[in-house]
């Protein structure tokens, strides 16, 4: 059996103290395989993006344990490992917004992803038109972000979390900006990317129209995570 | 892949502004070292070049440079006299400001000791030396007079019979060389009703002691010219002019000379110090003052406008953190962007310089070494001026993206 490209176990945030104490997320666990496509549904403020960003290492839980690729980084706030060179190693990020940086052209906002894990500026720069390729935006690299339509800015922002071959891509409602064929689009190139780059992905998303992508959906709820079985009928969320 | 560039090139036109602004301000930085430089070269220009040894100035003066020096014209006698002294000069420096063609034309009167000095050391640019005792001048073409132009000086008209370029006074205004003689006739011209005053109450005085009353004879020359009555003095002049024999001691000359009680002697190194100590260096502080203030405002300038583009590219930082850069990715970026500025800055007014300066109406001397200097302080100002926004930068949390 090959190492889970997140395991998280008790997973805990609280926020504030005494009377101003919120609960965030309760007690997550969650496990997701290599080349698995997982979505994560739940309302506004069940704590869906808390998990993303815990998992992200930008918001340390109160308590639990996170491990990514079978190395523990978080153990509570304890950090374990440098956060930021994890990150920058073995975590890709998809955003609502494609967040690309406007004074870099498609290209060079892949390239970056690439210099800044110490990949030599030519050899990054071939690798970032080979996944623009991969992506069908390579026709578009030269343009900056501004000229490009949401959906190949959404590609380009796919592309940049592939570049460093992460084991765990973490996309937060990536299809919310999109129409519903571009989102669909979106979609079916995360489960692309999961099987085809034995990547793991969490896709934070409302559109319950392409739950049919996922190979597996997590339902989060007053800060726990609920495994939902495919066929069930969406929630209310 | 240079980031700070690439921002650069998007945010060009405040780019470029901004740094145009600060390329105006380190212009006038430079100037301002240049415009003391050139002070210092306008001021010390006739003693570097009129190539005196000594200067045997009034006793107890700093010369005519600093202050009024009168010495007695046949000083200059005495003067030769000294062993290891093989010429000695007089020198009369004066500034007269008179009308010419409708103009007012300042200039600083230099009388050469001539026919020993006919300013063969003045460096021509047309014309010819002087030639002759009267009536001839030399003028810097700051003057804006023509070669052959008549100016009409006390009761003569003086032809410019030579032009030369860059000889100025200390003030800025042009020299303009006579004969010493001509220079002290210009110097002492009186108005006939005042010469005739001073006739009426010569003969009064006279008239009013024994040796007038005794010998009325006298009381006929008092009505004569002040040359003609060997009594009167000379008129005086400002210096005299020593250069020393082929192998004479300086140092023995000068304590020759220094023994006598009525002058002071000065080398031609302390009369220059004496013209920088004095004249120049209440300028230098002046300039000196407003040069740290500018460059202060550049910093603030780049300072704040890094500041602005650092605010500008929080989110743009915050993602870069979350990729995982390092510090020193995000913290490079902001430092070349305030160093591209102030170097930028800094060609912008080296160029615009080179342009500006030659029109200045003060001479303005621009050296080397002034320039390296001014380019190590931008590098440090431009350093300086990034920590604010590296400050910013590395408190942006990866998670203000998500936020966003």
């Amino acid at each position: 059996m090959s190492t889970p490209a997140v395991e998280v176990s008790h997973l805990r945030k609280v926020y504030g103290s005494g009377h101003t104490e919120v609960v965030a997320i309760r007690d997550a666990t969650l496990s997701i395989a290599r080349g698995e496509v997982v979505g994560m549904l739940g309302p506004s403020g069940s704590g869906k993006s808390t998990i993303l960003t815990a998992i992200a290492l930008i918001n340390p839980p109160t308590s639990g344990q996170i491990s990514i690729n079978g190395t523990a980084v978080l153990d509570g706030p304890k950090e374990l490992v440098n956060l930021r060179a994890f990150r920058r190693q073995h975590l890709g990020f998809v955003f609502q917004k494609a967040n690309l940086i406007p004074f870099l052209t498609a290209l060079e906002n892949v390239q970056v992803a690439l210099e800044v894990n110490d990949v030599p500026s030519r050899k990054a720069r071939a690798r970032a038109m080979e996944l623009l390729d991969y992506l069908d935006v390579g026709a578009r690299a030269n343009n900056l972000p501004v000229a490009l339509s949401g959906g190949e800015q959404q590609r380009v922002a796919v592309a940049r979390a592939l570049a460093n071959e992460p084991s765990l891509i973490l996309a937060d409602e990536p299809t919310a900006a999109l129409d519903s064929q571009r989102g669909r689009q979106v979609m079916e190139l995360f489960a692309k990317v999961a099987h085809e780059r034995n990547a793991g992905v969490i896709v934070v998303t409302h559109d319950h129209r392409t739950l049919d992508v996922f190979d597996r959906i997590l339902e989060v709820e007053d800060g726990m995570i609920k495994e939902r079985p495919l066929s069930q009928p969406a929630s209310n969320s | 892949m240079n980031l700070a560039v690439r921002d650069i090139r998007h945010n060009a036109g405040r780019f470029v502004f901004t740094t145009v602004g600060i390329g105006l301000l380190l212009m006038v930085v430079m100037g301002m070292g240049g415009i003391y430089r050139g002070l210092i070269h306008e001021a010390t220009l006739l003693v570097n070049r009129i190539g005196a040894d000594l200067w045997v100035v009034q006793g107890s003066t700093r010369g005519p440079f600093a202050e009024v020096s009168r010495l007695p014209g046949n000083l200059e006698d005495r003067v030769r006299a000294v062993p290891g002294v093989a010429k000695a000069r007089r020198f009369v420096s004066h500034t007269v400001q008179r009308e010419h063609q409708g103009k007012p034309l300042r200039i600083v009167m230099q009388g050469l000791s001539w026919p020993e000095d006919r300013g063969e050391w003045i460096p021509l640019i047309s014309g010819r030396m002087l030639n002759q005792a009267h009536f001839e001048m030399i003028a810097d073409v700051s003057l804006g007079l023509a070669l052959g132009e008549k100016v009409h000086l006390g009761q003569d008209a003086y032809e410019v019979v030579g032009l030369t370029r860059g000889m100025v006074g200390s003030s800025g205004d042009g020299l303009g060389f006579f004969t010493v003689s001509d220079a002290q006739r210009i110097q002492f011209d009186t108005p006939g009703e005042a010469v005739r005053i001073e006739r009426a109450a010569r003969r009064e005085r006279l008239a009013k002691t024994d040796i007038g009353r005794l010998q009325p004879v006298l009381l006929d020359r008092a009505n004569g010219t002040s040359q003609s009555i060997p009594a009167l003095a000379k008129p005086q002049v400002s210096a005299v002019l020593v250069t020393l024999a082929a192998g004479a001691s300086a140092a023995d000359v000068r304590a020759n000379l220094a023994a006598w009680p009525d002058v002071t002697v000065y080398t031609t190194q302390e009369q220059r110090d004496l013209l920088v100590s004095g004249m120049v260096d209440k300028a230098r502080r002046q300039l000196g003052l407003f040069r740290v203030l500018l460059l202060i405002i550049s910093t603030v300038i780049i300072a704040l406008i890094i500041y602005t583009l650092t605010l500008d590219k929080v989110r743009d930082i915050a993602l870069l953190k979350l990729i995982g850069a390092r510090n020193h990715v995000i913290g490079g970026l902001i430092l070349q962007q305030s160093l591209i500025m102030g170097a930028a800055g800094y060609g912008i007014a080296w160029w615009l310089g080179r342009y500006a300066f030659p029109r200045f109406p003060r001479l303005v001397v621009i050296e080397n070494e002034d320039l390296v200097s001014l380019a190590f302080i931008v590098l440090g100002i431009s350093t300086l001026a990034s920590v604010l926004g590296i400050w910013k930068a590395l408190r942006v949390e990866p998670n203000t993206v998500l936020a966003a």
